[in-house]
């Protein structure tokens, strides 16, 4: 009988899908992320300890309030009067309504502008907010 | 004289760098990326069409925060810092303790924000805004 020897080999890992691996996980990381759509303001943010982190970035509308008491909305310096419909707009959009607005804040900023634009915001109907902090360690 | 036949070859290109062509365009946008998620105190803001409701004086407590930045807890001054422990006190004692935040529009942001921190902390679910006086 003829009994042919196994050949025992390290059998070598196909490389060959190696790129096909590879793309698949750049062009999720492609899907996956989201850019800053918008450069904001130079403020610096008050610290906080229990803070929450905000899901999605889709369905989250940015204001910038600067330590002058300038408020922005988009890239774009608004007066309090403009708020609510502009925000009301962004609230009302079919393809992408908001769900919250975050609130950056300077923390140099008084309250009297803070809760004028809280007002303004119930009125446009965003009643989600968050008030953007850093993390206090 | 010797006459050679050339035989046509096919040009390939080699397919074997493609992987690391692949491998070193993820790690540069994996470097260069900045995943910054948004943080913050997240607060749900009163529906203003919303009837307003009478709550029993025991279920409330105030807290008025002044232009300084002194916080008035029940007509009694206390260290920012020392919010947390207090409320949690009573939120132990009465859990449906309502903390209404009145803030003067000359308080600080960084003093409310640690304030609403405190409260936070404290597990305070329900905080209430009062509006400052003009």
């Amino acid at each position: 009988m003829n009994i042919k020897k196994n050949k025992r080999g390290i059998p070598a890992i196909s490389t060959s899908s190696m790129p096909d691996i590879v793309f698949l996980l750049i062009i999720f990381f492609m899907i996956s992320s989201v850019f800053k759509e918008f450069r904001g303001m130079p403020i610096v943010l008050p610290a906080a300890k229990k803070i929450e982190k905000l899901r999605g970035k889709r369905d989250v509308g940015y204001m910038w309030v600067d330590r002058f008491d300038r408020i922005m909305i988009d890239d774009r310096i608004v007066n309090l009067d403009e708020i609510s419909d502009i925000m009301y707009v962004k609230r009302a959009d079919p393809l992408s309504p908001l769900r919250v607005v975050s609130l950056k804040i300077d923390e140099e900023v008084r309250m009297g502008i803070v809760t004028d634009v809280q007002e303004e915001l119930k009125k446009a109907d965003c009643l989600n907010i968050s008030y953007a902090t850093k993390t206090k360690d | 004289m010797l006459k050679l036949k050339r035989k046509p070859k096919t040009v390939e290109i080699t397919s074997a760098s493609m992987a690391d062509i692949a491998f070193l365009l993820l790690i540069f946008f994996l470097v260069t990326t900045t995943i910054d998620v948004d943080k913050g105190i997240g607060l749900t803001l009163p529906d203003p069409r919303g009837e307003k409701k009478e709550i029993r004086e025991k279920n409330i407590t105030n807290l008025l925060v002044n232009e300084a930045g002194q916080v008035l807890l029940d007509l009694r001054e206390i260290p920012v810092l020392q919010i947390k422990d207090v409320i949690a006190e009573k939120i132990r004692e009465n859990p449906k303790l309502i903390v209404s935040v009145k803030t003067a529009r000359n308080t600080p942001y960084n003093i409310y924000i640690a304030v609403l921190d405190q409260l936070k902390q404290a597990n305070a679910r329900k905080i209430s805004l009062a509006e400052p006086d003009k």
